[in-house]
C-alpha cells in the first residue's frame, strides 16, 4: 500500500493524514465529528422552530405573524457570521444572568452546545419558510376532512398535514442540511474546534497546505454526496402512495 | 394549558441540556490559535508549551483545580467579563487600556516586541525603515496598537493569528511582521522561518506595550488575583519558573 | 387591501411605535462614543464591501452562463468538468474555499523562483484579488446549477420558432433564450444575490478589510461587544433591502408569461 503511495508521490501526504500521530488524521476526523454533531443538532432544533415556526405563520395571530416575519426576514438577511456572534454573546449572557437569578453558580456551556443554540436559530428562520411552503402545498379538502371528523388541532397536524407534507418538504430541508454543514464552518471563525478549524491547525503546523485543505474538501463532499443519496431515498419514501409524475406531464 | 406547560417542560430540558453545573474548577483561558512556542496544539489534540507549564505549575504552587479551556483569542476578554472562563493566561500583556476592563496578575514575563523580515531586508526596526513597507500584526495585540500609533507610514495588516502572520510573511506577501520576540525566535528556528531574520526590537513604549504579561481576572475578582500572585512568586522562588524556562529558551525571561 | 391600509392596522402601528422607541433607547444608552473616531474606516469598509459584492456578482455570473449551457446542452466533454466544478463548490464550504485559495497558494510562493520579479506579484501580494476570485468562483458554481435548470426550463417552441426565423444560433441564444432563462429564475438570482451578500464577511479572514473586519476592529479596540455588532446587523439588513427591492422592480418590468 505504502509503495503504491510512494511511486504516485504523496508518500508524504498520506504519512500526514494517518490516524495515529504524529498523523493529523485523527483530529481532521474528530473535527468532523464534532461538525456532523454540531450539523445534526442544528438541523434539529431548526426543524422543532421552524413546525412552531410555519404553524404560527399559517394559523397564528397577526402579531404572532409579524413577529415571525421579522425573525426569518432578520435572519434571512444578515450574515450567519454576524448572527453567530450577536447569537453567541446573547446566549451565553442569558444563561449566565437566569443562572445566577436562579442561584445556580456559573454554566459551562459546550462549543458543541452554543453552535447548535447558535446554527439552530438560523435554520429554524429557513426550515419556516420551507415547512410553511410546504403545508400550504397539502390539499385543503383533506385538512378539512379531518376537521369535520372532529379531530383536535394537533391531531390534524400530526395524521393530516405532517405526512402529507413531507413529500413537499424534503427537496427544501435536504438544501437545508447541506447548508448546515457548510455552515459548521463558519464556527471556525469564532474558535469552535471543528473540521474546518482542525485542517486550518494541521495544514499550519505542518505547512502541508493543499494536502489538508484538499482532504477536507473532501471529507465534506464525502458527508454532501452520501446526504443527498440519503435524502433522495427518504424523498421516494415520503412520495409512496402518490401518483407518479414520470411518463405524465407536457 | 397544554401548549404552556410543553414549553415549560422544554425550556427546562434545553437549559438541562446546557449542562449547568456547579463548576469548581478554576478555568483558564488560552488562545485557540497556536502560539509557539507558548501553547501550540499537538497532533492528539492536547495543548503543549512554555505557558502551559507554567499554567499548571502556578496552579500547582496556589492549590488550585485548574482547567485549561481554547478560547479565540479576539473574543477572550469578552469571555472572562461573561463568566465563560475565570483567567487569561495567553500571553497577554498588562496594558492600561486592558486595566480598564479587566485586572491582572503580577507579570510572570516581560519580552520586547521585534520586527522580523526576509533575510535580504536592509531597513531598521523604525517609522523611518518601515516606511512604505507592508507590516502584518496579530488582531487585539499589543504589537497592533503599537504598529498602529508608530508605523503611520506603513501599510498594516491585520491577521488573526500570528501564525497567519508568519505564513505571509515566508509567502512574501508582507515586508515585516511585529511580534513577542520569543515567539519570533522560536519561528526564525523553525523549518519555515529559515527565510527570515529578526531585524531588532521596536523602540519600547510602556503605555502601548505594557508592562509584561500577566495573568487576566475578572475585576473585584481579587481572591483568584491572590491566588494567582501567590502561586506566581511561589514558582519564581522555588526555581519552577527558572527550569521550565530553561526547557525553552536560553535565558530568563522574566519581569525586571 | 393595498399595502399602506395594511400598516395601519392597529397592531402594526403599536408594533411601530415599539420599535422606534426601541431604536430612541439605543441611541441614548447604549454606547456610541466609538462611533466619530471609526467613521472613516467604516465607511471604507461598506465601500469595500459592496465593491466584493458587485465584482463577484458580474464575473461569477457570467462564468455560470457558460457553465450552465454546458450542463444543459453540452456535450459530455464539457458538461462533466462542469457539474464537477458546481458539485465540488456547492459540496465544499466557502470558508474552506477561500482559505485554500489564499494560504495554499501562499505557501507555494517561495518554491517559485523569479516570482517576486515577476510582474504579477505586486497582485499576487494583496489579499482582494484571492477574495474576488473565491467569490466570484462560488457565485458561479451556485448560479451554474441555476442556470441549468433555467435554459432547460425555456419552452422549446420559442427555440424552434427563432430557427425557423432564420435566426443564426448565436442571435437565438442571445435575443431568445438567454432572456428567457433569466426571466424564469429572476427571483432565485434576487435570492442569491443576498445569500452572496452574506458570504462576504468571509473574506475578513484573510485580512480584506470590509465592514465586518470594520467591526471586528472596533470590538477588539474598545471591547464593546453589541454596539458594533448591532450597527454591523443593521447595514447589512439596508444593504439586503435594497438588493431584494431593486429585484422587485426589475421583476414588475420585466413581463413574465405563464
Amino acid at each position: 500500500m505504502e509503495a503504491i503511495f510512494e511511486w504516485l508521490g504523496i508518500g508524504d501526504s498520506v504519512q500526514l493524514l494517518s490516524l495515529s500521530a504524529p498523523g493529523w488524521g485523527m483530529n481532521l476526523l474528530r473535527g468532523l465529528a464534532n461538525s456532523l454533531q454540531i450539523a445534526l443538532g442544528a438541523f434539529g432544533f431548526g426543524l422543532i422552530i421552524g413546525l412552531f415556526g410555519a404553524y404560527g405563520k399559517l394559523n397564528g395571530g397577526p402579531i404572532i405573524r409579524d413577529l415571525l416575519a421579522i425573525y426569518t426576514t432578520v435572519v434571512r438577511a444578515v450574515p450567519e457570521l454576524v448572527l453567530i456572534l450577536i447569537l453567541y454573546y446573547i446566549g451565553t449572557d442569558l444563561i449566565n444572568q437566569l443562572a445566577t437569578a436562579w442561584g445556580y453558580g456559573r454554566v459551562e456551556i459546550s462549543g458543541v452546545a452554543a453552535g447548535i443554540w447558535v446554527l439552530g436559530i438560523v435554520q429554524g428562520a429557513y426550515a419556516t419558510e420551507i415547512l410553511r411552503g410546504a403545508m400550504l402545498a397539502v390539499p385543503t379538502g383533506q385538512i378539512e376532512a379531518a376537521r369535520a371528523y372532529g379531530m383536535r388541532p394537533l391531531q390534524v397536524m400530526r395524521r393530516v398535514t405532517l405526512p402529507l407534507m413531507l413529500s413537499f418538504a424534503i427537496p427544501g430541508l435536504a438544501n437545508l442540511w447541506l447548508i448546515a454543514t457548510k455552515d459548521t464552518a463558519l464556527l471556525a471563525v469564532v474558535g469552535f474546534s471543528e473540521l474546518t478549524l482542525e485542517t486550518k491547525q494541521a495544514a499550519s503546523s505542518t505547512r502541508a497546505y493543499f494536502t489538508f485543505f484538499l482532504a477536507a474538501g473532501a471529507l465534506y463532499l464525502m458527508v454532501t454526496l452520501l446526504s443527498s443519496v440519503l435524502f433522495s431515498r427518504i424523498e421516494k419514501w415520503a412520495r409512496r402512495g402518490q401518483p407518479s409524475m414520470r411518463g405524465g406531464g407536457g | 394549558m397544554n401548549i404552556r406547560n410543553t414549553l415549560l417542560g422544554c425550556t427546562t430540558a434545553l437549559m438541562a441540556l446546557a449542562g449547568v453545573a456547579q463548576a469548581d474548577t478554576v478555568r483558564i483561558g488560552i488562545a485557540a490559535e497556536p502560539y509557539p512556542p507558548f501553547a501550540a496544539p499537538t497532533a492528539s489534540g492536547e495543548w503543549e508549551g512554555w505557558e502551559v507549564e507554567i499554567i499548571s505549575a502556578v496552579c500547582a504552587a496556589a492549590e488550585l483545580d485548574c482547567e485549561i479551556v481554547p478560547v479565540a483569542w479576539d473574543g477572550i476578554i469578552p469571555s472572562l467579563t461573561g463568566n465563560q472562563i475565570d483567567a487569561i493566561m495567553a500571553s497577554m500583556s498588562i496594558t492600561d487600556e486592558r486595566l480598564q476592563t479587566i485586572d491582572f496578575s503580577d507579570p510572570y514575563y516581560n519580552t520586547p516586541s521585534v520586527i522580523v523580515a526576509d533575510i535580504s531586508a536592509d531597513f531598521d526596526a523604525s517609522p523611518a525603515g518601515l516606511a512604505g513597507k507592508i507590516l502584518g500584526v496579530q488582531a487585539s495585540t499589543t504589537h497592533q496598537s503599537y504598529a498602529q500609533s508608530y508605523f503611520i507610514d506603513s501599510e498594516i495588516r491585520i491577521y488573526q493569528t500570528q501564525d497567519e502572520a508568519n505564513q505571509d510573511l515566508v509567502a512574501g506577501r508582507i515586508d515585516a511582521t511585529q511580534a513577542d520576540s520569543l515567539a519570533m525566535v522560536d519561528f526564525i528556528a523553525s523549518d519555515m522561518g529559515g527565510c527570515c531574520k529578526i531585524v531588532g526590537p521596536v523602540a519600547h513604549d510602556n503605555a502601548i506595550l505594557g508592562l509584561g504579561i500577566g495573568a487576566g481576572v475578572r475585576k473585584g475578582d481579587a481572591e483568584l488575583l491572590a491566588a494567582l500572585n501567590v502561586g506566581i512568586a511561589a514558582i519564581i522562588a522555588n526555581g519552577t519558573h527558572a527550569e521550565i524556562t530553561s526547557r525553552y529558551f536560553t535565558s530568563s525571561i522574566l519581569a525586571e | 387591501m393595498s399595502s399602506f391600509r395594511a400598516f395601519l392596522m392597529p397592531h402594526r402601528i403599536v408594533m411601530f411605535l415599539l420599535f422606534v422607541a426601541l431604536v430612541i433607547w439605543c441611541a441614548v444608552s447604549l454606547r456610541w462614543d466609538w462611533l466619530p473616531k471609526y467613521m472613516p474606516l467604516a465607511i471604507q469598509g461598506i465601500w469595500t464591501t459592496l465593491i466584493l459584492l458587485v465584482a463577484s456578482l458580474v464575473f461569477g455570473f457570467l462564468l455560470a452562463v457558460p457553465l450552465g449551457l454546458a450542463q444543459a446542452v453540452g456535450p459530455w466533454y464539457l458538461a462533466w468538468p462542469a457539474r464537477a466544478f458546481c458539485t465540488v463548490i456547492r459540496g465544499t464550504p466557502l470558508l474552506l474555499q477561500i482559505w485554500l485559495l489564499y494560504y495554499g497558494l501562499g505557501s507555494v510562493f517561495p518554491y517559485i523562483d523569479g516570482i517576486r520579479d515577476s510582474v504579477l506579484w505586486p497582485y499576487l501580494r494583496l489579499a482582494w484579488p484571492y477574495a474576488i476570485l473565491a467569490l466570484t468562483l462560488s457565485f458561479a458554481g451556485y448560479e451554474g446549477e441555476v442556470m441549468r435548470g433555467a435554459f432547460l426550463s425555456v419552452r422549446k417552441g420559442e427555440l424552434e420558432a427563432a430557427r425557423a426565423f432564420g435566426m443564426p444560433r448565436f442571435m437565438v441564444f442571445r435575443r431568445i433564450w438567454l432572456p428567457l432563462a433569466i426571466r424564469n429564475v429572476l427571483p432565485t438570482l434576487g435570492g442569491e444575490t443576498i445569500l452572496q451578500l452574506k458570504a462576504t464577511p468571509l473574506v475578513a479572514t484573510i485580512t480584506v478589510v470590509e465592514i465586518f473586519s470594520v467591526s471586528s476592529r472596533v470590538r477588539q479596540d474598545t471591547f464593546i461587544i453589541y454596539e458594533p455588532l448591532l450597527l454591523l446587523a443593521v447595514v447589512y439588513m439596508v444593504i439586503a433591502g435594497i438588493i431584494a427591492l431593486a429585484f422587485k422592480f426589475i421583476e414588475t418590468r420585466v413581463p413574465t408569461q405563464r
